[in-house]
């Protein structure tokens, strides 16, 4: 069974307005590592909250595990299988210590305290911030506060993660160590990530890419797919990441390329 | 430049008088406090400020912090001071120009108050000095959390107040930079009188509030997402715990007590 399911979901945040999303049908199985790309207005972002109930869809249904996001009973046991990591660093923590902020969710829940002190530690590790316990949260960089927050999430134990670009705000280092940060808790601890951004060089680790336009999903598929038709992408507003786009150009001009997605392998094959 | 601002005065050290419960502190500060306004004597006086150095001594918060306190509260104290001297009559005339005169009487009730004062600023600075705010949030939430029963929300008041100390800093430094920003474009928030300076500060407030409102609507989600759903059923990383040592300051403080409202 999949780990979430969207079957046919409309959303409009008001009846009068054109609807953000349209017609979404998708399944994400545990495990996996799904990146959402799409310009502004895209209606990523809102598909990112239906995933958490932190919007439910107007039409539809989201099932998480089994249970319908429709159903009130299921939201909190929702929240808990899939953590939320937002865009603002600095308006998501909640507490003036990184310890007790990611104690916050685990205290949400009536976990008692010393399995609370446990998690805390386990996911503070986990993200490499077992250091900063101690400090308020006003005096990390963008990059470290982005990372308690992964944390925050990871200490509820979820299955699945989503991150709402979580490095939009971040400076190239920070935007570094969140990307190593999710693949790491994607390939170590098996948690599903669904990250979504509008950095394309960010998508190449991932397992599947998901293209949305004006509130539909556009195209899906390997990265390597996806890059492929990049005058596609162009027209949606989107970036390709400069390699990409060379190795494009390049093969406009004759030179045998196959799809790369980083520096190195475009390095490997023309010094091949 | 503002990152290193600290809230409130807590000075951390390890000491008993830190590492105590913070409801046990706060609920000695509201007895002793209590205690010193029964106190009728300059004996007794002599007897609560020994016991404020015992303490002092006890916290290692260095005594030039404490005296640095009271500045503050200087101006009060003044005038608590001179007010009684030249006012309160009775007792025997020690000296007299024309129709001011100082008694004997408003001399002595001057000093009593002025000591009052003190001795209360004292203490409760003591209270605020050992305990971090966060402590003080838990202390004074279990302390409300029998009021719940009449609705009063004890857990959710204790929340807001860690959102306001976890954000202070956050709004601070949004402040400068708005500031600077508007500087940078020729606003002036030195010169004029009050008025002039007060209206000059309208446009650092509005982009303020509308970034702040904006953050709260963030937080709210984001907590909501971390399934906050009220107190109800919340457990804490940190429970509180009532140590020995707690009992025994207790104990003592009681006793005091008793002495200072019996003696």
């Amino acid at each position: 069974m999949a780990l979430i399911e969207l079957r046919g979901v409309d959303f409009s945040y008001s009846e009068m307005e054109t609807p953000v999303l349209k017609n979404i049908n998708l399944t994400v199985e545990a495990g996996e590592f799904v990146s959402i790309i799409g310009g502004n207005g895209s209606g990523k972002s809102t598909l990112a909250k239906l995933l958490n109930v932190l919007l439910v869809p107007s039409a539809g249904e989201v099932i998480v595990d089994g249970m319908n996001t429709a159903d009130e009973e299921n939201w909190l046991k929702i929240r808990q299988k899939v953590g939320m990591v937002f865009q603002n660093p600095d308006n998501q923590l909640v507490a003036t210590r990184v310890e007790d902020d990611v104690a916050f969710g685990p205290e949400n829940l009536g976990i008692p305290s010393p399995e609370i002190r446990k998690r805390v530690d386990k996911a503070l590790e986990a993200v490499g911030m077992e250091k900063f316990k101690d400090n308020p949260p006003h005096n990390l960089s963008g990059g470290q506060k982005q990372r308690v927050a992964i944390a925050g999430v990871i200490a509820m134990e979820p299955e699945c993660i989503v991150l709402d670009e979580p490095t939009a705000m971040l400076d190239p280092q920070g935007r570094k160590e969140v990307m190593e940060t999710i693949h790491f808790l994607n390939k170590e601890k098996g948690i599903t990530i669904i990250h979504i951004t509008h950095f394309m060089e960010e998508t190449v680790g991932a397992d599947r890419v998901i293209v949305m336009n004006q509130g539909s999903i556009h195209k899906s598929g390997l990265p390597l797919e996806i890059f492929r038709e990049i005058d596609d992408l162009k027209k949606l507003g989107l970036d390709v990441p400069l390699v990409v786009e060379l190795a494009h150009e390049l093969r406009k001009k004759g030179v045998e390329i196959p799809a790369i997605l980083s520096i190195n392998e475009l390095v490997d094959s023309l010094c091949s | 430049m503002l990152r290193n601002i600290t809230i409130g005065q807590y000075m951390a050290r390890d000491s008993i008088i830190h590492n105590m419960d913070p409801r046990i502190k706060i609920v000695i500060t509201i007895m002793m406090i209590t205690a010193l306004f029964f106190i009728d004597s300059f004996s007794g006086y002599g007897l609560f400020f020994l016991s404020v150095l015992v303490i002092i001594s006890l916290s290692r918060i260095p005594l030039l912090r404490i005296i640095k306190g009271l500045r503050p509260v200087l101006f009060l104290v003044m005038l608590t001071l001179i007010l009684h001297v030249f006012f309160t009559r009775g007792g025997e005339v020690i000296w007299q120009w024309g129709f001011i005169s100082i008694e004997a009487e408003g001399l002595y009730t001057g000093f009593f108050m002025v000591t009052r004062i003190v001795l209360l600023i004292i203490f409760t600075s003591l209270l605020t000095l050992t305990t971090s705010p966060l402590e003080l949030t838990d202390g004074i939430e279990y302390l409300l959390s029998p009021l719940k029963r009449v609705g009063v929300p004890a857990s959710e008041l204790a929340m807001m107040m860690t959102i306001a100390l976890r954000f202070i800093p956050t709004l601070l430094e949004e402040a400068d930079k708005i500031m600077k920003a508007q500087m940078a474009r020729g606003a002036d928030f030195e010169s004029g009188n009050i008025v002039k300076r007060a209206r000059n500060l309208i446009p650092l407030l509005v982009p303020l509030f509308i970034s702040a409102f904006r953050r709260a609507d963030d937080l709210a989600l984001a907590m909501e997402s971390r399934c906050y759903h009220g107190g109800e059923g919340r457990t804490r990383l940190y429970e509180l715990k009532v140590k020995g040592t707690d009992f025994a300051a207790l104990g003592v403080a009681l006793l005091l007590c008793m002495v200072f409202i019996y003696f």
